[in-house]
């Protein structure tokens, strides 16, 4: 399905130039995890591997709404939110590959990769053990009266956590600035939603903690920052926490080991039909902000990006063994 | 010189470093309206205000993981537990997210905050409020951990903690809570270095090692042995569990040749056992009898008052382990 747009697109304006951000920006992690997922299953990549594709808009949509130095803080599955906090491929396929010039050194994995420099606070592997981080981050901005937001991310599953219940509940005690952003993609690992909660609309916890919450098409990112845009205005405003619920799925298993035999092939067909690179392209393309060679070059440029970083990981060297020791403990520098 | 008890020089360094440091805040059970459930924050809500000093709901791993967080944005935490029984739940926070930190970003982000309150078995409260936690924590690389037995080391050695980079846990005691000692007068700046035992009473023949509540119990039980074994014990206090001050050990018995440790946490895998093993590696040839500890007995601990003093090291099983390594 193609739409040709009527006339080449006029000078971008800003809002327009933003928009194509925000599509280069799905391109890159769409491009970057699929050259992930063949480097996985070429051995290069070790531990687990969860994959956002599918889930895009999120971040993407999300990341467009705030500022560059709100705090990030998002689980696991955690290559979009550094790739679209504006962390390099390069850095991201090199951690992945375990490599000194990784993200987070070759040390963390894919599932903790941290970007101080662009407060990237971090992919975090215990399911939900990370919110009450993000409850921290608000803190102390609130701490030091900064009119900083922290943005924490999570899936579905981690809602049945204590963490979780815990952080809820001292975010909206203390009003502290955080929107929790639940990433539903309709299963926690193999659990679909309905078997782990009698819940059918997954942000009206929120009022169990008097805590003011929504929910979202996570799969149009159009959608997806214009709620985050006008949450974020009001919780920056009068410090609040906010549960935002955003509808998304991912396309992958679980992780690269899953095959995903809990869900139907007809069902992934159908959601791939809403999938939100395409859906956000042709929207563009209909009101004349982009052309279908202009989409194909960027497409082409992501991957190719992607594919040059596979050869920078590759070339990377592997962390020093007599580094080993050296980050088991602060050194004084850091005061 | 001045005289303080254990409860007002702890309060005391959290007063100085709070003053001394605008990024240092206190928070946990009961610290603020209730004066701290052990009194130890008493009059500091009047001092700082509820910004710093910050009462929380019963949710240990949310304010534990909070002070993380926290941390990591650059402010320094100080997490109070109402016992480090109740720490437990908070340990997938302690244990998996502020020690690792460092380590999974790469060295982008530490996490300079304090776990603390009061540790080990009291009196009388059953089995899930008895616990000495040391060895779960000191089991772990990325977090210091350090048990204050005197009046002065309850102070320096939280301040040194709260300015530390790192996460260290600092293990009080309720049962010295109220106990006195001398310390330096209020405008010293006195810190007490982490990693460092301290030699609480020379001695030529017997090796006494110990720490937190069980030093009084020690101190008073090296007099008798003295008086009615003729022994001359020496008594040393580790003070901090990780790093562990194994040196000042090993020159202690390059002079008494012989080692008892005296430990209020449970003997399998506790921290006598680490101290063993480097006593043996590093000191074999000075020994001239097996190490023996005196932990507590391997039990759940009982409610009942004589089953509980039996589970404890007392004065009498030290005395049966002096007798045991000085071949008596």
């Amino acid at each position: 399905m193609s739409t040709r747009a009527e006339s080449p697109p006029s000078t971008p304006t800003q809002a327009a130039e933003a928009e194509l951000k925000i599509l280069r920006s799905m391109l890159e992690m769409r491009a970057f995890e699929e050259r992930a997922a063949q480097q996985y299953q070429m051995g290069k990549i070790g531990g687990f591997c969860h994959l956002y594709i599918g889930q895009e808009a999120v971040v993407a949509g999300s990341f467009a709404a705030v500022r560059d130095d709100d705090y990030v803080i998002t689980a696991y599955r955690d290559h979009a939110h550094a790739l679209g906090r504006g962390t390099s491929m390069n850095a991201c396929m090199a951690e992945l590959f375990g490599k000194a010039t990784g993200c987070s050194k070759g040390l963390g994995g894919s599932m903790h990769f941290f970007d101080k420099e662009r407060f990237m606070f971090g992919g975090h592997a215990i399911v939900a053990a990370h919110i009450p981080l993000g409850i921290g981050l608000a803190f102390a901005a609130k701490y030091r009266g900064e009119d900083r937001v922290a943005l924490c991310y999570f899936g579905d599953g981690a809602i049945h956590q204590g963490a979780y219940h815990e952080a809820f509940n001292l975010a909206s005690l203390w009003q502290l600035p955080v929107l929790f952003i639940c990433e539903n993609n309709g299963y926690a690992m193999g659990t679909a939603v309905h078997r782990s909660t009698a819940l059918e609309e997954l942000h009206h916890r929120g009022r169990g903690y008097d805590m003011s919450h929504s929910a979202v098409d996570g799969m149009d990112v159009r959608a997806v920052r214009d709620q985050v845009r006008n949450v974020v205005e009001d919780i920056r405003a009068n410090s609040h926490p906010h549960f935002l619920e955003a509808r998304t799925y991912r396309y992958r298993g679980h992780s690269m080991s899953d095959p995903a035999t809990y869900r139907t092939k007809q069902e992934v067909d159908t959601k791939k039909e809403q999938d939100p690179i395409t859906t956000f392209r042709d929207q563009l393309i209909s009101e004349g902000l982009l052309s279908d060679e202009q989409f194909t070059q960027a497409q082409k440029a992501a991957r190719q990006e992607a594919a040059e970083s596979v050869t920078f990981a590759d070339q990377s060297p592997d962390p020093p063994l007599s580094e080993l020791h050296d980050y088991t403990y602060a050194r004084p520098e850091h005061e | 010189m001045r005289t303080l008890t254990y409860r007002e020089a702890v309060r005391e360094a959290l007063i100085e470093e709070m003053e001394r440091d605008e990024r240092v805040f206190l928070m946990g059970e009961e610290v603020a309206e209730y004066d701290g459930a052990y009194k130890i924050s008493q009059g500091m809500l009047d001092k700082f205000g509820p910004r710093r000093v910050i009462d929380t709901p019963i949710s240990e791993c949310g304010f534990a993981g909070l002070g993380v967080g926290a941390a990591m944005a650059g402010l320094r935490p100080v997490v109070e537990f109402m016992t480090f029984s109740f720490s437990l739940v908070a340990f997938d926070q302690i244990v998996n997210n502020a020690p690792n930190m460092l380590t999974m970003s790469g060295g982008q982000f530490h996490v300079p905050m304090v776990f603390r309150g009061p540790n080990g078995p009291v009196h009388a409260l059953g089995a899930t409020h008895s616990h000495a936690t040391e060895p779960f924590y000191a089991n772990v690389p990325g977090l210091k951990v350090c048990a204050p037995g005197t009046v002065r080391d309850a102070k320096g050695l939280l301040k040194t903690a709260i300015r530390d980079d790192n996460p260290v846990i600092v293990l009080e005691s309720e049962a010295l809570y109220n106990t006195s000692g001398e310390i330096e007068d209020a405008d010293t700046d006195l810190t007490v270095p982490l990693g460092e035992a301290a030699v609480l009473r020379e001695g030529d023949d017997v090796t006494l090692v110990t720490y937190s509540q069980t030093i009084p119990l020690v101190l008073e039980t090296a007099d008798k042995i003295k008086a009615e074994l003729g022994v001359s014990p020496e008594v040393i206090d580790l003070r901090s569990i990780r790093p562990l001050d194994a040196d000042t050990v090993c020159k202690s018995i390059a002079k008494t040749n012989r080692l008892v440790i005296v430990e209020q946490n449970r003997p399998f895998c506790g921290i006598g056992a680490q101290l063993t093993y480097a006593v043996q590696r590093d000191a074999f040839d000075e020994l001239d009898a097996p190490v023996t500890r005196v932990a507590q007995q391997d039990v759940p601990m009982p409610y009942n008052e004589k089953l509980e003093d039996a589970v404890l090291p007392s004065e009498q099983r030290i005395l049966d382990a002096v007798k045991e390594v000085c071949y008596l």
